[in-house]
């Protein structure tokens, strides 16, 4: 790869001994992996294995039972939604979760809820701060909406929108948010080659343009060992690897997880 | 053929962010402010001003209170009846008892007070959803009604329940005839459906619709559940307070507690389920429909049974229009589910193209 305009640095995430279960379901079992400023981590690995449980504990959206999370230098037993998206984390999901009544404009507006600093009064009213404000950030969108090519679909309601579309909008909604973290929970299922090909120059773009730290979990082995800086594997709530790519196409425990064991 | 949007360029965001984009839409829309502001109150005789026009801007509000939280924030209420009810009859306490406050003031408070019901009310939001947060806002409505009837202070010790409202004046200026009541009335509620409007389109609208359509992804995008849910309860409640303050004092006169029964909520929830969700021109049309589709009925059936010249007996017509009325509704649900609003803006962009089919 050519030189990077944002080089690989310090640690800013790190999981360490993470634990969780439903009932008697262990989907986490002392996971501990760490993510460097400005790579491209991937988490792979068999269905079921807690790959998205890892990303719903890393945004709060689930609570370990047990394992510390570091994010730049704070520590957190288990973070909630609010928290995260504050210091910076925003994601997409494997199964879109678009505001499907909205046009895609307003999806991504959303992105930027928290950088709004009116009340509600004042945009009741609609005049001054309210109206440069929505204004601004319009502006800020539009350089998303340019970003990620979806010009022409700007005033359409997000249900009525192809597949890929969709996946695109939705990373266009967690872009808005301008994260230093995001989260990507299968950003390629689903779809063809081309639109693969797409969304993978969209995911290293925003790596190179913005320097965004990005998690992303993916299926296609192709892609993964393509874009990732370093990967990590779960199998059964647990870690079988961690390492470049290439490391990772070596592992004897993955290789036996993903194509099974002769007994 | 008039309607077209072809030519008007935006040049900014502002341009492109407006309530009505279309030129054509503005110059529709100032017709119908002065038709209403000003060739209603002129040539409208008393009955149609005092028994129709008032009451249906009075239920379009209350409807778009309801709108903002089951359309907008997806929260289903069946408490609209309860903040009406909170509203007539604080208004009536602040007039009562601060007299120097005035009208509007008056107005606002027992709006807040509702709000502050709807809050409380609301709080069952946070655990749950749909149905079952309907059955929680039924408690409302029970509870209000119930305080209202024991609680002498509410009524000022009326031994019936009943309260009148106080004449309404404004700077010195009373507001007693039927065309000043509806004008009154009409003020306020194109005020508070502007505000609403701008509210919708603006990030607490985005907010609202967002917890609507997936909360999950909402919360992870840092929009704050709790918050979120309780201003929408809230300022829905604020409306159909103001509403109600209105529907005492610029409607009925007098009124009793089972004004406010839950009736009324299930009248201003059709109003909305037929208008559209979701939208304040539904509101509107819902409340227009629900108002005047049994006037229109009954018109109808004294020019049908004059025409033929036999005397329909009074019991069979008045049955007759229910049935009508429901049936009329059904099949506006099945044609359009998301409502007349909708209807009307599928029309708009079939109008923009046409006479071409694409």
């Amino acid at each position: 790869m050519s030189a990077r305009a944002h080089p690989v640095g310090e640690v800013v995430l790190s999981v360490e001994n993470v634990s969780l279960s439903f009932g008697g379901v262990k989907a986490l079992q002392g996971i501990t992996f760490d993510v460097r400023e400005h790579e491209v981590r991937a988490i792979i690995g068999p269905n079921g294995a807690g790959k998205s449980s890892m990303l719903n504990v890393i945004n709060g959206v689930y609570h370990p039972q047990q394992g510390t999370i570091k994010l730049r230098g704070r520590e957190f037993h288990d973070m909630n939604s609010h928290e995260a998206a504050k210091m910076g984390i925003a994601r997409t999901f494997q199964n879109i979760a678009l505001f499907k009544g909205m046009s895609v404009l307003d999806n991504i507006m959303t992105g930027r809820n928290l950088k709004m600093r009116c009340n509600f009064l004042q945009q009741a009213l609609w005049i001054g701060p309210a109206r440069r404000e929505e204004m601004a950030h319009r502006r800020a969108v539009e350089e998303v909406i340019d970003f990620m090519e979806i010009q022409h679909i700007r005033k359409t309601p997000v249900g009525k929108l192809a597949y890929g579309l969709q996946k695109r909008v939705e990373l266009a909604r967690a872009l808005a948010a301008e994260p230093t973290l995001l989260l990507l929970d299968e950003p390629m299922a689903g779809m063809n080659l081309e639109e693969k090909q797409d969304m993978c120059r969209f995911v290293l773009d925003v790596n190179d343009h913005f320097g965004t730290t990005i998690v992303l979990i993916e299926h296609d082995m192709g892609v993964v060992m393509d874009i990732s800086d370093r990967v990590v594997v779960l199998d059964y709530g647990k870690k079988i690897g961690d390492g470049t790519p290439d490391q990772i196409r070596t592992n004897q425990a993955v290789i036996d997880a993903y194509l099974g064991v002769a007994h | 053929m008039f309607y077209r949007e072809a030519g008007q360029f935006k040049s900014s965001y502002a341009e492109d962010q407006q309530i009505f984009p279309i030129r054509q839409d503005r110059i529709g829309i100032t017709a119908l402010l002065l038709v209403v502001f000003v060739a209603v109150p002129l040539l409208g005789d008393q009955y149609w001003l005092s028994a129709i026009f008032t009451p249906l801007l009075i239920f379009a509000l209350a409807a778009l209170g309801l709108n903002i939280l089951t359309g907008y924030a997806g929260q289903l209420s069946l408490g609209t009846a309860a903040f009406m009810a909170v509203g007539a009859f604080m208004a009536y306490n602040f007039m009562l008892r601060l007299p120097w406050l005035g009208v509007i003031p008056s107005f606002i408070l027992a709006g807040l007070c509702a709000a502050a019901v709807g809050v409380v009310f609301g709080l069952p939001s946070l655990r749950i959803k749909g149905f079952y947060l309907a059955v929680a806002t039924l408690a409302c409505q029970f509870f209000v009604l119930w305080a209202i009837q024991r609680w002498g202070w509410i009524t000022n010790y009326s031994a019936s329940g009943v309260i009148t409202a106080q004449k309404m004046v404004i700077l010195g200026f009373p507001f007693d005839t039927p065309a000043l009541k509806y004008l009154l009335t009409l003020s306020i509620v194109t005020l508070l459906a502007l505000l609403a409007k701008n509210l919708m389109r603006s990030e607490t609208g985005r907010a609202f619709m967002a917890v609507r359509d997936m909360d999950v992804a909402a919360e992870v995008i840092g929009i704050r559940m709790m918050h979120t849910k309780l201003l929408a309860f809230a300022i829905s409640s604020f409306y159909c307070g103001v509403a109600g303050a209105m529907y005492a004092f610029c409607y009925l006169g007098t009124v009793e507690p089972e004004a406010f029964t839950l009736d009324l909520s299930f009248r201003v929830l059709f109003m909305i389920i037929i208008g559209g969700t979701g939208s304040i021109l539904g509101s509107f049309i819902g409340a227009a429909f629900i108002t005047l589709l049994p006037i229109f009925l009954n018109v109808m059936f004294g020019g049908i049974s004059h025409l033929l010249g036999v005397e329909i007996p009074h019991a069979v017509i008045s049955n007759l229009e229910l049935i009508i009325f429901g049936a009329l509704i059904i099949f506006f649900l099945i044609v359009e589910p998301h409502g007349l609003a909708r209807l009307w803006q599928i029309a708009k962009e079939k109008l923009r193209l046409w006479p071409f089919p694409h």
